[in-house]
């Protein structure tokens, strides 16, 4: 399995995003009709999608997904899983063999929590610890690769059309309140699993249709914070960047959504003085984090999503409403095929995010953020 | 008497055709080159006197002048060359420590020549700064790690002190004294009109320009000429210089000849006296000591003003670098060989010191391998010559550039290197009034205005082509660079691909 780790590779795409804001679960097969309307913005050399509210029986777990080239790399991986966690269960992601996927490594899920000595013995909060254990095995342990760690959710990613992999990982049968997709079209040939998007760490996952001009200068900031950029990839720069504003700094997603894609300078002018000195604190604090270059991307957490452009809107976004759904897509005519008659159908401007959540009375109350320092 | 061994060094031509005997080129020459022989009738050069400044080659109304290097052809040699042969002529008359101004012109690699800038195509639209916006404010100073807000989006913990700037641009430390009234004029005013700043160099702040402190740097050097509490009031910013690119490890120099009443005023020294800095600041002979001092003017400005230090690029300039941000300094401004100085001894200036480009890049790096690069601002110095090395400077990890020779060529200079004689004929490096009332600031700072706007459109230019809008997001962004012609070692320190890759 080659990694991508040596060469750039810009991603021109297809993404759709949908939420049920009651919490309803739908299965996977709504959003894999979305994304094949698109099947001629991807090459087929990538598809993917992430699926919240899938695990409710183990909610509090972190599932992992991972991907082997091996049965030692699958070995050594357990074995380092296992000396840090306590697993509930592993199993085999259940596939079926479908044309136009080929030469899949060993696919596997655990759903495990850290080991309470672990974290007593380095002080540091579970998630910050499933973190560092995520970075640890991407990086230093051969043939492996974690490529979704939230809890109650699941990034499903291969090489080919992004309907073929879900019909590969039998989304159909899985049923979520809220799903993202992705189709590639890297300009490369990679071949390689783990190199589509969602990207994912913790509950934070990405999909992201465009190329970060910004890349190095947001790579090197988030070296800083102690996140390792293996991959060359810029989904991977907007997940961390996400995580470090989310998780790590606790701003609320519309402010993070304006550090992304912050307003420019002259806007910022003319705000009223409390918006002034929070804007320009934002841009000024965070001046690095800024998303440069086309893009179109849909974050989801927990809670929900946010879909956003690039301020000057380089890539298409559509945005739909119907009763409690709330449908993303790159294209109008994604969202047709899976909605007919939606309420309200609009283009979300250029740096506007497209918010959302939850009902109140969906979030159980169970699910509490963690604080960390 | 003293054998003197050397021939002049230039040779003026005089087209005889041309000439008209207007004696512009008399009048014009504070060197006193040309001369009308009345009973020769005709006008006659001492080439021993001629510094090459170009003045009166440009001010002749016929274009009958030529200057050029006097025709002395020693045999071939590629080790004693003219210059080295020559210098120890010098030194063998004088005994004296061998003087020079402006940049080391030695023919080290320029490594901004040796890297290429990035454009998008096809996989990302480049943008076109006509029609769309594209943004060059930077912000310079400490930045906290997080923002901290509460739930009603008030700011919980305000952000300290920082300089706005317009263009990532700001006019360099060069100090009243070294150069003149009207060049100040010129540089304040322009810092002021386009919303940057100046530094006032380490000559202190003539009364007269304390109405652009909104604009101005003012810097604490290690002769403290000038240092006084209006002086410290009277700043945007203070810079505490350590070093300086051309000649590091020693203090400033400015000749007594340049030392009028004004400059004895400002500096608060005696007329006539040689104004020579210390080495170190004599109470600075640590990192600690330093800190002290920063803590100390943060203290005396009641922490509303960014404190900041200049260094020298020396060999191991991230570890002082990464030092000076765990001291507490704001921003720290580096400066390269090449950079310019009013006086220095010249094999200090042409030996001391490394490029630029390699001292930013290696900066850049480990403060953020230290995980504290996001918390202070870098400003590369030390030959900034056009735009392309100001976006060559910031994708290498600078967060601002300071010009100091631009600035001043802009003015009119022509690079004769004898600042230090004080006689410059574009009244830039001089304080006699005659020469200086030769440049109007008034004309002056719109030159400057003229430059830094042009350079300013040329960086969106490349910005929009890269397929970025905001200046910030090429800060560091190094895999926008790629050398040609670099070794690999050349490549890693710099932290950019070559070419192709």
């Amino acid at each position: 399995m080659l990694k991508e780790g040596n060469i750039r590779i810009p991603s021109g795409c297809a993404i759709s995003g949908i939420i049920n804001k009651s919490g309803t679960a739908i299965s996977g097969q709504m959003i894999a009709d979305s994304i094949a309307t698109m099947h001629d913005r991807s090459n087929g050399l990538g598809g993917g999608f992430a699926a919240y509210g899938i695990y409710p029986e183990f909610k509090d777990h972190y599932a992992f997904h991972m991907f082997y080239d091996d049965l030692k790399s699958k070995k050594e991986t357990e074995e380092f899983l296992k000396a840090n966690f306590v697993v509930a269960l592993e199993e085999k992601i259940p596939t079926r063999k479908t044309r136009g996927i080929n030469n899949a490594p060993l696919i596997y899920r655990y759903f495990a929590l850290p080991k309470l000595e672990k974290l007593n013995s380095y002080e540091i909060s579970p998630d910050d610890f499933t973190v560092k254990f995520i970075f640890n095995v991407n990086k230093n342990i051969n043939g492996s690769y974690i490529f979704s760690s939230g809890k109650n959710m699941g990034v499903f990613k291969a090489v080919g059309y992004p309907e073929d992999v879900a019909n590969f990982y039998k989304l159909e049968t899985l049923r979520g309140y809220m799903w993202t997709a992705h189709g590639r079209f890297p300009t490369n040939t990679p071949g390689w699993w783990g190199g589509a998007h969602p990207f994912n760490l913790l509950n934070i996952s990405v999909v992201h249709n465009g190329e970060l001009s910004s890349y190095d200068t947001n790579r090197k900031y988030l070296e800083e914070f102690g996140y390792i950029c293996t991959l060359q990839t810029d989904t991977e720069v907007a997940t961390y960047i996400f995580d470090l504003l989310l998780r790590k700094h606790n701003l609320p997603i519309n402010l993070a959504c304006k550090v992304v894609a912050s307003p420019l300078w002259s806007q910022v002018e003319r705000m009223s003085q409390k918006e002034k000195v929070l804007y320009n604190s934002l841009k000024i604090i965070y001046s690095k984090a800024l998303l440069n270059g086309p893009f179109s991307i849909i974050v989801t957490y927990e809670n929900g999503f946010a879909a956003i452009n690039d301020r000057i809107k380089l890539r298409p976004l559509t945005a739909a409403k119907k009763d409690d759904m709330i449908f993303v897509a790159s294209e109008e005519s994604a969202i047709r095929e899976v909605c007919k008659e939606p309420d309200k159908v609009w283009i979300p401007r250029g740096g506007e995010p497209v918010l959302a959540e939850l009902d109140q009375n969906a979030i159980e109350i169970s699910e509490q953020k963690e604080v960390t320092a | 008497m003293s054998l003197n061994l050397l021939t002049p060094e230039f040779k003026v031509i005089r087209d005889k055709d041309k000439c008209i005997n207007c004696k512009i080129c008399v009048r014009e020459c504070a060197n006193e080159v040309h001369m009308y022989d009345k009973k020769l009738d005709k006008m006659v050069s001492i080439d021993a006197e001629c510094v090459n400044c170009q003045r009166c080659v440009v001010m002749c109304p016929t274009q009958a002048l030529i200057i050029i290097k006097h025709p002395q052809i020693f045999r071939d040699n590629a080790n004693w060359t003219y210059d080295a042969i020559r210098d120890i002529y010098k030194q063998a008359e004088t005994g004296g420590v061998l003087l020079t101004s402006m940049g080391n012109d030695r023919s080290y690699p320029i490594y901004w020549d040796k890297m290429v800038i990035n454009a998008s195509q096809v996989t990302n639209p480049s943008i076109d700064p006509l029609r769309e916006p594209m943004e060059l404010k930077v912000y310079i100073g400490r930045k906290p790690d997080k923002i901290e807000i509460d739930k009603n989006l008030n700011l919980k913990v305000k952000i300290p002190p920082q300089l706005t700037l317009e263009f990532p641009i700001m006019f360099s430390a060069m100090s009243y004294g070294a150069i003149s009234y009207n060049a100040h004029a010129s540089l304040a005013m322009a810092a002021e009109a386009l919303g940057i700043y100046y530094n006032t160099g380490e000559g202190g702040l003539h009364k007269d320009f304390r109405k652009y402190s909104k604009n101005t740097i003012v810097q604490v050097a290690s002769g403290r000429f000038g240092v006084d509490r209006e002086y410290l009031n009277s700043s945007a910013a203070i810079e505490i210089k350590i070093g300086q690119g051309a000649k590091p490890g020693i203090g400033g120099h400015l000749p007594g000849e340049k030392v009028s009443s004004d400059v004895s005023e400002t500096r608060m020294i005696p007329i006539g006296s040689d104004a020579i800095s210390p080495a170190p600041h004599h109470d600075i002979y640590s990192i600690e000591d330093l800190s002290q001092l920063i803590y100390s003017l943060k203290e005396a400005t009641d922490y509303k003003k960014p404190i900041g230090v200049k260094i020298a690029a020396v060999n191991n300039v991230a570890a002082i670098a990464s030092g000076i941000a765990r001291a507490g300094a704001d921003f720290i401004a580096i400066d390269g060989f090449r950079g310019g100085t009013g006086a220095a001894p010249k094999r200090i200036r042409d030996n001391v010191g490394i490029p630029i480009e390699f001292a930013i890049a290696s900066v850049d790096s480990r403060l953020r391998q230290e995980g504290i690069r996001h918390t202070i601002s870098l400003i590369a110095a030390g030959s900034i010559r056009n735009s392309a090395d100001i976006i060559k400077a910031i994708a290498l990890g600078a967060d601002a550039v300071y010009i100091g020779s631009a600035a001043l060529i802009a003015l009119g200079c022509h690079m004769c290197q004898k600042c230090n004689i004080g006689k410059c004929n574009w009244g830039i490096a001089t304080q006699n009034p005659n020469l200086v009332k030769r440049l109007n600031p008034e004309l002056g700072y719109k030159r400057l205005i003229n430059l830094i706007t042009a350079w300013g459109r040329e960086i969106q230019e490349m910005l929009g082509g890269m397929g970025i809008n905001d200046i910030e997001s090429l800060k560091g962004n190094r895999l926008m660079l790629r050398g040609i012609g670099m070794t690999q070692k050349e490549l890693d320190v710099l932290g950019i691909l070559a070419a192709g890759e």
